[in-house]
């Protein structure tokens, strides 16, 4: 292991991020399928490890901007599940109160401060946020995710010549998981790599497995410096998978067939748990005790989310402006 | 009495004002900054100078620094954002409706966005089809932000600070054409608060409603129906989102008529919701139907001949409020 690696207590951090994160999102889809939860889901099962790798690096002070595929960024970053649970449930006590649902989480505690059901449209808002923490002299960074189809509109191209002009400490972190909606990768973008867009820019930016930990928590890293330091912004593209399609219930016949069969045997989930006890960073005591503890977790975060008084209908004339018309 | 100001001086001392009153104010722009010109207006000249930073030139990149005046607003600073042209709001709509408008609902109260997004609009220098459009409807449809159109230089600053000092979003509207024309110097340090219609002259016998540019043209046939001995009251919206009905239905119960006149195109425009209001409100009180005055439902045409048809003439006006009167 060197310098830039994690030790194993920040090892063991991201898989207790990540399993955070692919229980929640199996009992979503439990729940959705059983007609407990009614609401339009884009899971993002399959690329945990990102921002659980990046996260680690994070604390509450940083800002991050997510998507409507972003439920593994929020808790990640530390929005509590229960919170989560409640608002998707349309409860008073949900992040929102039940008035943004799943592509709206918002939670500044944690510094989860916009999420966006538009594509490419977070990225404006993420320029904005590190403007703020750069002319107050913060330390602060802005962490703002998208898929690999957000890289073909404006507002990408827009946000990362305003970041790299302005130097801001922004990480643009594209989650290629090789389709936009139904379309490919290669159909749909002019470049191999979305990466080497940065160069257009002249900005700095890394392209890794987005399904190895480690790379994405090195390359995070080192974005994170640059930017913490002043030297502005990186792109940051990390190559994976979505393994419930771009919506649940999405059949995916516009996949050549086998692609999902040797994306899913290469699951990024249990290989990480495989390699930590290989190369024992933890001990499968430790691991189970984390399943263990998590899924007791999402079950009194789901409870707390059902259990919660449905929020009034008075609500709808509430934060439409800061004083009611 | 104080020397008379423009509108372009009003809003640099509002401006200035501001970012002297409140360090979280800034600036975002295309040639907003000094070396760039202090922008297109010279609104913003001299302020580059006077706050460093704070005044930001940008790319021509409306999305970009649309959504970084909202990222902004959410972390606590008050932007100003200057969208050269109100036609170039075409380009930046999701970040101002889909999110600076919403953020604060969909959040349930979290974040919220204290943003101004200045622009400019009008017809008169043959700018054709996408240089003079009134796009006011447009937000005013949109729950979630105001708009704010001053017609004279006092009330530019005035609301410009009022803009600037509330906790939501505010498109703020100036009229390029009158930017040259003079009037009384505003009350500097005193904000005008959004909301607020003003009775610009009172009367008894009809009450003629307009905003922006059309209060130039109701005040001037105001005079003319004044020396025929009809008597008008005219209201000045100065805030067209949310509307003053307060003000407005107030007049038309004392009048029983009223005429509605702005420079937008007609059909589902501001008049339209005003005349509907007032409708709903004093059906039974009402002498005559409300009228409307507006711009043809057409591009902006660039002949000279075809932009003064374009616009509504004080004859129409005049024969708006005469037909009122003849019920």
């Amino acid at each position: 292991m060197n310098a830039e690696s994690p030790d194993a207590p920040t090892l063991v951090a991201i898989y207790r991020k990540m399993v955070a994160i692919k229980l929640n999102d199996d009992r979503f889809i439990s729940q959705i399928k059983a007609g407990r939860l009614i609401m339009p889901y884009y899971s993002a099962r399959g690329q945990e490890c990102i921002p659980a790798a990046i996260s680690v690096l994070l604390t509450d002070a940083d800002y991050l901007v997510t998507i409507y595929r972003g439920i593994h960024d929020m808790i990640a970053k530390g929005v509590p599940p229960k919170l989560i649970w409640a608002e998707l449930a349309g409860r008073s006590t949900g992040s929102c109160k039940g008035k943004g649902g799943p592509m709206h989480i918002t939670h500044p505690q944690s510094g989860c401060m916009v999420t966006t059901g538009v594509v490419g449209a977070g990225m404006p808002i993420a320029c904005g946020l590190a403007l703020a923490a750069q002319l107050r002299g913060e330390k602060r960074v802005t962490v703002t995710n998208f898929g690999d189809g957000a890289s073909n509109i404006g507002a990408f191209h827009e946000s990362l010549n305003l970041a790299a002009v302005w130097k801001l400490p922004v990480i643009f972190v594209c989650q290629n998981n090789r389709y936009a909606e139904h379309t490919s990768l290669a159909k749909g973008t002019s470049t191999k790599r979305i990466s080497d867009r940065a160069r257009s820019y002249d900005m700095e930016s890394a392209h890794v497995d987005g399904n190895d930990p480690v790379a994405v928590y090195r390359a995070a890293k080192a974005a994170i410096e640059r930017a913490r330091g002043g030297a502005g912004p990186t792109l940051i593209e990390a190559t994976t998978f979505r393994f419930n399609g771009h919506l649940i219930g999405d059949t995916g016949e516009y996949m050549p067939k086998g692609e999902y069969q040797t994306a899913l045997a290469a699951d990024p989930y249990p290989r990480y748990r495989n390699w930590l006890l290989q190369n024992k960073h933890s001990t499968t005591a430790e691991l189970e005790k984390i399943e263990a503890d998590t899924a007791a977790d999402v079950d009194a975060a789901m409870a707390f989310g059902f259990d919660s008084p449905l929020t009034d209908v008075s609500e709808i004339t509430r934060d439409v402006y800061a004083s009611p018309a | 009495m104080a020397d008379p100001i423009n509108t372009i001086q009003a809003l640099n001392w509002a401006l200035d004002d501001a970012m002297a009153a409140d360090g979280s104010v800034i600036l975002l722009g295309e040639e907003v900054a000094d070396p760039e010109g202090g922008g297109i207006m010279k609104v913003s000249q001299g302020l580059s100078t006077k706050y460093g930073a704070r005044v930001r030139s940008t790319p021509i990149s409306e999305m970009a620094f649309t959504g970084a005046g909202v990222g902004a607003a959410i972390a606590g600073m008050r932007p100003v954002v200057e969208i050269m042209l109100m036609n170039f709001l075409a380009v930046c709509m999701d970040q101002i409706t889909n999110h600076a408008a919403k953020l604060r609902f969909m959040s349930g109260g979290q974040t919220h966005v204290p943003m101004v997004i200045r622009t400019m609009t009008g017809s008169g220098f043959q700018t054709g089809g996408q240089h003079a459009d009134f796009l006011e409807a447009w937000f005013c449809h949109t729950p979630g932000i105001k708009v704010a159109m001053p017609s004279n230089p006092a009330d530019a600053y005035g609301l410009l600070r009022g803009a600037i000092e509330d906790e939501d979003p505010v498109l703020f509207v100036e009229h390029f054409p009158s930017y040259w024309t003079p009037g009384a110097p505003p009350d500097r340090g005193k904000a005008i608060p959004l909301g607020k219609a003003r009775i610009a002259k009172s009367g008894k016998d009809v009450t003629l409603i307009g905003y922006s540019r059309s209060m130039h043209d109701l005040l001037a046939v105001e005079k003319t129906l004044g020396a025929d001995g009809i008597d008008c009251e005219v209201i000045d919206l100065r805030t067209v989102s949310p509307l003053d009905m307060e003000t407005i239905l107030t007049s038309v119960r004392k009048t029983g008529r009223a005429v509605v006149v702005h420079e937008a195109v007609r059909s589902f425009g501001v008049g339209a919701e005003v005349s509907a209001r007032i409708h709903e409100a004093l059906f039974r009180e009402l002498r005559a139907p409300v009228e409307r005055v507006a711009s043809h439902d057409s591009p902006v045409p660039f002949a000279k001949q075809l932009e003064s048809a374009y616009l509504y003439s004080h004859a129409d006006i005049e024969r708006a409020v005469r037909t009122t009167l003849q019920s």
